[in-house]
């Protein structure tokens, strides 16, 4: 997938987009993306994070693994779960931590990202977390900081969001074993707009998931989705027949307005998750959802507060896996530490 | 005083489709015109006061470019009539045909008078415009079409703000052919482009870029086509991207409309691939598209489908790059790349010398309706040398344009412009 013309003769252009991540070493330099990474360095994120949970379970929840680090949080989008679990989890990591949100930031006023970003860092920042409404956001970023610097993907446009899609994994792999290979996954609704789900893909695939379905009408779904190595099904039904993990995505109310679909409660009625519809995933299934979750639209209260909902465990391993990432790139062996009780 | 004025250019091999020319020849230029062309012309029986000597290079009408944004009036700081025009005379374009969307737009007799102020002030190669087909390029009143025609315009087109309206749309098509003026179209369906950034496909739903369909661009050429074969207008498209609307085009022409298409050089060579790597470079409008559209579009140079090629230059500042991609800016700086690329294609036996020449010269002047991009006796004396056989690297540093956004920078080239004589004048 490589284009070799523009690597081969753009100066400019520095490495691939997977590989400006790594190190010369091949160690975790930036999180971007996903895809490109391999099964080993997405085992060590969950790895590492499995050993943070005990940190996190602790009556003093605080590790020195980055003290004396200052790690910005660069909010151009609006955000609670995400922005506060990074904040966490620097804080449980003895990091400084700096918080801009774009409504009270300088953009507002006409500065651009690289401006931005020069700014922040000659105020010696040494990671930049990143939420962007334009996709490519980070690796942007990435390729315009001073060497010496991290950045971390909160979630640019509709491409990625890997920390996120690395907290699912946790959470499926708690509650279904380390072995994905035989797991049936369905993903359901705006799979289009959603960062999240284009990041879960990448991470099924490369932990070597056994089936990936996207569930959606049309509408909801981007051209040749089935590339990125899914099966494509525009019935409920169908599409969560034994699973073993269902995961739901947040419908904006924005969607109706682009004649995207006719109602909340025709969605509703064909791709909400109820009491009656989770019945054609297997018994066992977990109930997965990367919040904010809208009761009564994209699935029913009494699913996402059920038996099988996992939902608040991912808020939970959100913490720890940001931890996980954030001292794997800034270059500190957490695996010790986490043993550390 | 009668000081020789003349340029004497000795044994080039003189490639002018127009007269079914393709062999070593002196041309011999004097006042501005092709004075004479024969196997040997001494220099002592001419006025001449220069002789190139053209051994091993390649002598061609020069470059007439139907695509390229010089931003003056009303966005100096990205590139002005004088740096822009200087950049086509070192890259062999000796004529550029401004599209109407500069501010103010090119509406009335009095902002076609300012451009050809500025030309006659700064300009260093030829220019022509297109007027505007409505006025502002609203698509809702047609503009005075007769007065810019008067004014020298040489078509008329929205530019790249397409006519949503289709009852205004039939009329303008109307009321330009009432005037025998060419209407130049860029096909795009706003609602179907929404606000998108990069061919609708696996790349884009990859890395997250809202994608802009097939069916923005061919859904047009076939409304617009059906327009036509009612009105009999003459139309031209400019910037195709797809496959599919190759197969619009080809069809009507078979059906004998008169339609015309050009093709930007840089969509002969990048696909959605390119923008792996999230190279703003590549954002460009139409979005480069897949293998089999490139392709497609080769295939349409090379079989008279698609008549012309173009730069579609479109100069921007160092800023207008530097943002994530979807906040960049689109377009490329294309002057100086659409020889060499051009004859890349010659390289690649993707096309003839005969061919590439003819997209570049005569093919664009018939579609422009003017008198240039031959070598016939009496003509304008406009010509590019080329040096077939000199490597060479693109730089930033070494391009004229005032813009130096290209993704075809670092690219090696075989071509290298020797010289460009404009109006019988030695451009350097």
């Amino acid at each position: 997938m490589v284009n070799k013309n523009a690597r081969a003769t753009n100066p400019l252009l520095g490495q691939d987009h997977w590989n400006i991540q790594l190190d010369e070493n091949g160690r975790l330099k930036h999180f971007l993306t996903i895809e490109g990474l391999g099964s080993e360095i997405l085992t060590e994120i969950l790895d590492t994070a499995e050993n943070f949970t005990s940190v996190n379970k602790r009556t003093v929840k605080k590790v020195p693994l980055l003290r004396g680090k200052t790690i910005t949080n660069l909010f151009f989008e609006a955000s609670t779960r995400t922005r506060t679990t990074f904040e966490l989890a620097a804080k449980r990591l003895s990091a400084d931590v700096l918080n801009i949100n774009i409504s009270t930031s300088a953009t507002s006023k006409g500065e651009s990202l690289l401006d931005t970003l020069y700014n922040l860092q000659a105020m010696q920042t040494d990671m930049f977390v990143i939420r962007h409404q334009d996709s490519g956001a980070a690796h942007f970023a990435a390729r315009h900081v001073a060497p010496y610097i991290s950045v971390l993907n909160a979630g640019d446009g509709r491409h990625a969001h890997p920390t996120q899609a690395m907290l699912d994994m946790l959470t499926i792999r708690q509650n279904k074993g380390h072995d994905f290979s035989a797991l049936r996954v369905a993903i359901v609704g705006d799979i289009l707009h959603s960062r999240v789900a284009r990041s879960q893909i990448h991470a099924l695939n490369t932990l070597n998931i056994g089936d990936i379905r996207v569930v959606a009408p049309r509408t909801l779904l981007p051209a040749d989705i089935e590339k990125l190595g899914v099966n494509v099904h525009y019935n409920l039904q169908q599409g969560i027949a034994d699973a073993d993990v269902v995961i739901m995505l947040r419908l904006q109310k924005e969607r109706m307005q682009g004649a995207m679909l006719p109602s909340e409660l025709e969605y509703y009625q064909q791709y909400g998750l109820t009491s009656e519809t989770l019945k054609y995933a297997k018994p066992d299934a977990i109930v997965m959802h990367p919040g904010p979750i809208n009761r009564g639209v994209e699935i029913e209260s009494c699913v996402a507060d059920g038996m099988q909902s996992v939902i608040l465990d991912q808020v939970s391993n959100g913490i720890a896996v940001r931890m996980a990432v954030m001292s794997m790139t800034l270059g500190t062996s957490a695996q010790q530490t986490g043993d550390d009780k | 005083m009668n000081q020789p004025s003349g340029i004497l250019i000795k044994q080039g091999r003189l490639i002018d489709p127009a007269n079914q020319l393709d062999a070593v020849k002196d041309i011999y230029l004097e006042n501005g015109r092709v004075i004479a062309i024969d196997d040997h012309i001494e220099q002592s029986k001419t006025a001449a006061a220069e002789e190139i000597d053209a051994r091993g290079l390649i002598v061609m009408p020069g470059i007439i470019d139907l695509c390229a944004r010089v931003r003056e009036p009303g966005l100096e700081h990205k590139a002005t009539i004088k740096t822009e025009t200087i950049a086509a005379s070192k890259a062999g374009i000796t004529t550029l045909c401004c599209p109407p969307d500069t501010d103010p737009v090119i509406d009335e007799k009095a902002v076609v008078d300012l451009i050809n102020h500025g030309v006659k002030n700064a300009a260093h190669s030829h220019i022509v415009c297109l007027g505007a087909m409505t006025s502002k390029l609203k698509g809702e009143h047609l503009s005075e079409m007769a007065a810019l025609k008067a004014a020298g315009c040489v078509g008329i087109s929205n530019a790249s703000r397409p006519i949503t309206n289709t009852l205004v749309l039939r009329r303008a098509l109307e009321y330009a052919s009432s005037h025998d003026l060419t209407v130049f179209i860029e096909p795009n369906d706003p609602y179907l482009s929404n606000h998108g950034c990069a061919h609708e496909g696996a790349v884009a739903t990859r890395l997250g870029l809202p994608g802009i369909p097939d069916a923005a661009e061919s859904t047009v050429i076939a409304r617009d086509l059906e327009l036509i074969a009612e009105i009999g207008a003459r139309v031209h498209f400019g910037r195709i991207s797809s496959a599919r609307s190759i197969g619009l085009i080809e069809q009507a022409q078979k059906q004998g409309l008169k339609v015309t298409a050009d093709v930007a050089i840089h969509q002969l060579f990048l696909t959605e691939m390119d923008l792996s790597t999230y190279n703003s470079h590549c954002h460009v409008l139409p979005p480069f598209r897949e293998l089999r559209d490139r392709d497609a579009l080769r295939y349409a140079v090379a079989n008279g489908i698609v008549q012309a090629i173009c730069s579609d230059h479109q100069p921007h500042e160092e800023d207008a790059k530097l943002h994530p991609f979807p906040a960049t800016e689109p377009g490329i700086s294309g002057l100086e790349t659409l020889l060499p690329l051009t004859l890349k294609l010659v390289s690649e036996n993707i096309l003839s010398w005969q061919q590439a020449v003819t997209s570049l010269t005569i093919a664009p002047g018939k579609i422009l309706g003017i008198d240039k991009g031959h070598l016939s006796i009496g003509a304008v004396a406009d010509l590019a040398i080329i040096n077939p056989d000199k490597d060479w690297t693109l730089e930033a540093e070494t391009m004229k344009s005032q813009g130096k956004n290209t993704p075809f920078l670092g690219w090696h080239f075989q071509h290298q412009l020797a010289h460009t004589i404009i109006n019988g004048q030695l451009i350097r």
